[in-house]
C-alpha cells in the first residue's frame, strides 16, 4: 500500500473517532435523562421514557440511520451535516440501550438508602444526586463499557451512507488496489486496537470509581446471566 | 410531511419478500451461532493453553470488530481464495459467526453457574467425561441460558439489515430499491422501521413468557 492510501485510512480513523466521541456523549446524555425519567414518580413521565426505550431499542440502528438521512430532510426541511446525522441516529439508538443500564443500576441500589434519604427529608433531586447516583454510577461502568464497544462497531454503519469513516476508507482502498484481504485485515485490526484501548480506559475508570465507594472489581457468573443486555429488547433476564 | 398510502400498498409485496429473507437469515444465523457458540465455550474449557489461547484470541477479535467490516471481508476475500458462495450464505455465516462469540459467553456463564456439587456427584458416580457433559452439566446449563440466548436472537434480528451492504435483498434492501425506483423514501423506510419494532417487541413478549415457564 502506498502512503497516499495510508493517509486515506488515517483520515477514516479520525472520522470514526470524531463520530464515536460525539455519539458517545449524546448517548450518555440520553441514557441518563431517560433512565432517571423511568424512576420518576409521575406515571406519564415513566410511560413516555419507557415508550422511547422500546421504540428506539426495537428498531435497527441501520434503519434508524437511513431514516435520519432520507426521511428527516424532506419531512422537516432539515438537512443535517453527515457527522451530525450519524451522531443523532447512533446517539438516540444507543442512548435507549444505555437508559436500561441506568435504570437497572438505580433500581439495584439498596432500598434502605433511598428510605434513609426520605427520613432525612432530602428532596427527590437531592436523593438522586447525593445518594443514588454516587452508588449506582460505579455499577454502570462495566455494562457501559460493553455498550461503548457496541457503539464503536455501530459507527461503521455510517459508511453505507457514504460518510468517510474507517470502513468506508477500506472500501475505497479495495477499489483502488483491486485486492481486499490485506486492507480489510488492517481495518479490522485498527478497530480491534481502538476497542482494546477503550476497554482498558473503562476498566481503569471502574477501578477508580468502585474504589471510591469500597466495592470489589470484576463480575461473577450470576451477574453475567442477569446483567441488562446491551443489545436486546425485553428487559432484564433473571 | 406528506404521507402517501398508495406508496405503502405498492411497497407491501416487496416488504413480504424482504421479511421472508430477513427471517430466513435470522433462523439460520441463530442456529449457527448456537452451535458454534457451544463449540467455543467447550473448547475454552479444554485444560490446555494451546487450545484456549487461540480460541480466546480469535473470538475476542471477532467480538470487538464491526460485523459490517467482517461481512465485507468474507464477501470480497473468500472469492480471492477461490471459495465462492452466494451473498446470502456468506451473510448468514458472518452473522452466525459474529454472534457465536456472544453466545459463547452466555454458555460459559451457564456452565459456570451449574453448582459444583453436580460435578462432584458425577465424579462420585464414576460417570465418563462424555456422560457428565451430556447428561448432567449441559442440560442444566442450557436451560439456564435460553432467555439470554433469546436476547441475542433479537439483537441479531436488528443486525440483519447490514446484509444489504453485500447485496442481499432483505427488508432494508427491498426498501432501498423501492425508494430509488419510485423516489419515495419516507414510506418504505418508515414501514420497515415499524416492522422491526413490532417484530422485536413481539419476540420480547414471547421470550418473557418462555422465561417464566423455565423459571417455574
Amino acid at each position: 500500500m502506498t502512503s497516499g492510501l495510508w493517509e486515506l485510512v488515517l483520515k477514516g480513523v479520525w472520522v470514526t473517532i470524531q463520530l464515536l466521541v460525539c455519539s458517545a456523549l449524546m448517548a450518555a446524555a440520553v441514557s441518563f435523562v431517560v433512565g432517571v425519567a423511568r424512576t420518576h414518580r409521575l406515571w406519564i413521565v415513566r410511560f413516555l421514557a419507557g415508550f422511547y426505550t422500546e421504540v428506539f431499542r426495537g428498531t435497527s440502528a441501520l434503519v434508524m440511520i437511513f431514516w435520519v438521512f432520507f426521511v428527516l430532510p424532506p419531512a422537516f426541511g432539515w438537512q443535517l451535516v453527515p457527522l451530525w446525522a450519524g451522531t443523532l441516529a447512533l446517539g438516540l439508538t444507543y442512548g435507549a440501550y444505555g437508559s436500561e443500564i441506568v435504570r437497572g443500576a438505580l433500581s439495584a441500589v439498596d432500598p434502605a438508602q433511598k428510605e434513609g434519604g426520605i427520613a432525612l427529608s432530602f428532596t427527590p433531586w437531592q436523593r438522586m444526586r447525593l445518594i443514588l447516583l454516587p452508588q449506582a454510577v460505579p455499577e454502570m461502568i462495566p455494562p457501559f463499557s460493553n455498550l461503548l464497544i457496541e457503539l464503536l462497531k455501530g459507527t461503521a454503519l455510517v459508511s453505507i451512507m457514504g460518510m468517510g469513516d474507517l470502513a468506508f476508507s477500506g472500501n475505497l482502498v479495495r477499489l483502488a488496489l483491486q485486492e481486499s484481504a490485506e486492507i480489510y485485515t488492517y481495518i479490522l485490526l485498527i478497530y480491534f486496537v481502538i476497542a482494546f484501548l477503550l476497554t482498558r480506559v473503562m476498566r481503569g475508570l471502574e477501578k477508580k470509581l468502585k474504589g471510591g465507594v469500597g466495592k470489589p472489581v470484576g463480575s461473577t457468573a450470576d451477574q453475567e446471566l442477569s446483567r441488562p443486555q446491551t443489545t436486546g429488547v425485553g428487559g432484564a433476564v433473571s | 410531511m406528506n404521507w402517501d398510502w398508495s406508496a405503502v400498498s405498492d411497497f407491501m409485496p416487496d416488504f413480504w419478500k424482504g421479511l421472508l429473507v430477513t427471517l430466513q437469515i435470522l433462523l439460520l444465523g441463530s442456529l449457527i451461532s448456537f452451535v458454534l457458540g457451544l463449540v467455543w465455550a467447550l473448547l475454552m474449557r479444554v485444560p490446555s493453553r494451546w487450545v484456549t489461547w487461540p480460541v480466546g484470541a480469535v473470538t475476542e477479535f471477532v467480538r470487538n470488530t464491526p460485523l459490517l467490516v467482517q461481512l465485507f471481508f468474507l464477501f470480497y476475500v473468500l472469492p480471492e481464495w477461490g471459495l465462492t458462495f452466494s451473498a446470502l450464505s456468506t451473510g448468514v455465516f458472518a452473522i452466525g459467526l459474529h454472534y457465536s462469540t456472544y453466545t459463547m459467553q452466555v454458555y460459559r456463564a451457564g456452565i459456570e453457574a451449574v453448582p459444583v456439587g453436580q460435578w462432584e456427584a458425577a465424579t462420585a458416580l464414576n460417570l465418563p467425561l462424555r456422560r457428565t457433559w451430556t447428561a448432567v452439566i449441559l442440560p442444566q446449563a442450557v436451560r439456564r441460558v435460553i432467555p439470554a440466548l433469546g436476547n441475542y436472537v433479537i439483537a441479531m434480528l436488528k443486525d440483519t439489515p447490514m446484509l444489504m451492504a453485500i447485496t442481499v435483498l432483505e427488508m432494508l434492501g427491498h426498501a432501498r430499491l423501492f425508494s430509488q425506483e419510485h423516489f419515495q423514501f419516507t414510506e418504505p423506510l418508515t414501514v420497515i422501521g415499524a416492522a422491526f419494532i413490532v417484530i422485536s417487541y413481539l419476540a420480547s413478549l414471547l421470550l418473557r413468557a418462555l422465561e417464566r415457564r423455565l423459571v417455574h
